[in-house]
């Protein structure tokens, strides 16, 4: 960043036509370094804890143990062979793949839909975010009151009586609509700039060919929009793997185990039982998850855009 | 942004006028929470839980929320929480600006070794889950005195606002010809002088988006504030949803008007920068 305002130096005028200023080549292949060393130092700062984390899955470390010893890989046996952790697994993963399959084709559905609007789009475009922007804890918040039993708006308005959204069968369910709530913009507004961006030529080609509605959308329009999808896939899979907010303003991973989902479950062990090891063990085990559902998803994103290339030409 | 038409499709059929049907009951579901909220947050306490849409509109729940009663009453202190979040996210802005914009510029103009490693290892961040580093912090905050600071808070929330701001600045700037630095360059300009001057006026609506984006998920983020900050540093987040849990008696009433409070300033921001939006949120990955 420059060290002093830019006015106050006595530099060539523009235009003046002075030499360009000598650079020592060391300088200018050092340039992107120094540059670069903040952020580093930041990353750096952000990596210590991380490692830490990563390092606290080996040892015995808990408020009750504050001198850990390395254990090994106690922590996984101890943490794979409960029925619990598995328990948050699956729940983890129904959370995940419902939101995300879900919220993908309701997105896919209102971007291609705004796309056809005729005279609504435009207000809508902008309504149409609102939830996303809302933090979702508020969400959560909000819809715990509309869910109510005794008083909330959705059993008064769907005359459901004393029908109970949170209990033990129901919970998952409506946490998972309270994220198609929030993210489903989320998926909209990036198909919808997808669908923009695509070149008139090959839809107006087989149009002249006498091509259907149908067949343009599956053979033109769909490849050409598996990148745009698979970016909102790949952000909302990863997310929905660590969810918390709205879950834990909800139900706080109630009742019993039901939405005990694994960022949940961290939180149990390692804020409220003190036991920092098995909630890193947790994390350890999320995050490999999402490392090794990223890498794949990434490496399909990557076939996608060079099919999506190929359909363009 | 006009609405445009799929070729041999017409304004006005019955497919378009359904179309508008269906996005009417989707932008129901979308903003009857919302509205709800807003009802909910102008009833009096007989009425919070025994009315529905027939009561005496009341806007005293919002000067109780934002004054020392509501501290009284609910024991949560709103005015401090809001004050708490502009501050926190506001610093970890700045601070993830002063020190992203140079290394995004780095990352976008040239080639070093080791560049993709920091990009990706910044954008990590955005995907790790929150616990893996917090746990550690929730330790190393006690032990160094971090725990409820504001210090602390920024700190933390560098995992929220940074990669979002050094991945958006890196697509402005990779987008940006360089014979406009070269040409300046050229004029006699140090290289300094050139991106001051030159490259970063051109970036500037990617800055604000950027900007104003981080500033939103961290106002947004509860994970970080609710472990790692206590009753000096509660973020809005944090303090609404302990507006449910305080003393036995329902506030809903007053949790309402919080709630509406809180998601204000990420609305009001959101449609602000909605034409950058989509690059942001996609970390730049989508270029609307």
């Amino acid at each position: 960043m420059p060290g002093r305002p830019p006015g106050e130096q006595q530099a060539p005028s523009p235009g003046a036509g002075g030499p360009p200023p000598v650079v020592p080549s060391w300088r200018r292949r050092l340039r992107p370094y120094v540059l670069a060393v903040p952020a580093l130092a930041i990353t750096i700062g952000i990596l210590y804890p991380f490692v830490l984390g990563a390092y606290y899955a080996f040892i015995d470390y808990s408020a009750v143990n504050p001198n850990p010893t390395f254990v090994g890989l106690d922590n996984f046996k101890e943490v794979l062979s409960s029925s619990v952790f598995w328990e948050s697994v699956k729940t983890t993963l129904i959370y995940a793949v419902s939101a995300t399959v879900l919220e993908t084709v309701l997105g896919l559905g209102i971007a291609l839909l705004l796309y056809r609007a005729s005279f609504t789009g435009r207000i809508f475009e902008r309504v149409l975010i609102l939830p996303l922007m809302i933090a979702p804890v508020i969400a959560g918040v909000i819809w715990g009151l509309m869910y109510n039993p005794q008083f909330g708006v959705l059993n008064y308005m769907f005359g459901l009586g004393d029908f109970d959204w949170l209990s033990r069968s129901n919970a998952l369910w409506s946490c998972v609509l309270v994220d198609i709530w929030i993210f489903t913009p989320f998926v909209a507004i990036l198909v919808l700039a997808g669908l923009r961006s695509l070149p008139r030529e090959p839809f107006e080609a087989s149009s002249v060919d006498g091509a259907n509605w149908f067949y343009m959308f599956r053979r033109l329009m769909l490849p050409m929009m598996w990148p745009y999808i698979l970016v909102a896939v790949i952000f909302r899979f990863m997310d929905s793997l660590k969810v918390f907010d709205q879950v834990f303003v909800l139900t706080a991973g109630g009742p019993g185990n039901e939405t005990r989902t694994l960022q949940i479950g961290a939180y149990q062990d390692s804020i409220i039982n003190l036991n920092y090891s098995r909630g890193a063990t947790y994390m350890f085990l999320l995050w490999i998850l999402v490392f090794v559902t990223a890498r794949w998803l990434v490496s399909v994103l990557g076939k996608a855009q060079r099919r999506a290339a190929g359909a363009e030409e | 942004m006009a609405t445009e038409l799929m070729p041999g499709q017409k304004r006005f059929t019955p497919g378009a006028i359904g179309a508008d049907v269906v996005l009417v009951l989707w932008f129901v579901f979308s903003l009857f929470p919302i509205l709800w909220m807003l009802l909910l947050s102008l009833k009096t306490p007989a009425e919070q839980t025994t009315t529905y849409f027939r009561f005496s509109p009341t806007l005293e729940n919002y000067g109780i929320v934002l004054s020392d009663e509501g501290t009284q009453l609910t024991s949560v202190n709103y005015p401090s929480a809001i004050l708490s979040s502009i501050v926190n996210c506001g610093g970890a802005v700045i601070v993830s600006l002063l020190i992203g914009i140079p290394a995004a510029y780095a990352a976008g103009r040239y080639r070093f070794r080791g560049s993709n490693d920091l990009m990706f290892t910044i954008l990590s961040f955005r995907f790790a889950p929150e616990l893996m580093v917090i746990v550690p912090l929730f330790v190393i905050y006690n032990q160094l005195g971090l725990f409820d600071t504001r210090v602390g808070m920024i700190w933390v929330f560098q995992l929220v606002t940074m990669p979002l701001v050094v991945w958006i600045l890196r697509s402005y700037f990779e987008d940006l010809p360089e014979d406009l630095e070269q040409a300046a360059l050229l004029d006699g300009y140090t290289r300094r002088r050139a991106f001051v001057m030159v490259a970063l006026p051109l970036v500037r609506p990617g800055i604000a988006a950027a900007a104003l984006l981080a500033f939103i998920f961290a106002w947004n983020n509860y994970i970080f504030p609710l472990i790692l900050a206590g009753s000096d540093n509660a973020t809005v987040t944090v303090a609404i949803s302990r507006f449910l849990g305080g003393g036995g008696q329902a506030f809903y009433n007053l949790t309402a008007a919080a709630a509406l409070i809180g998601a204000l300033p990420p609305l009001i921001l959101a449609l602000t920068i909605q034409r950058y939006l989509v690059r942001g949120l996609s970390f730049g990955a989508v270029k609307a």
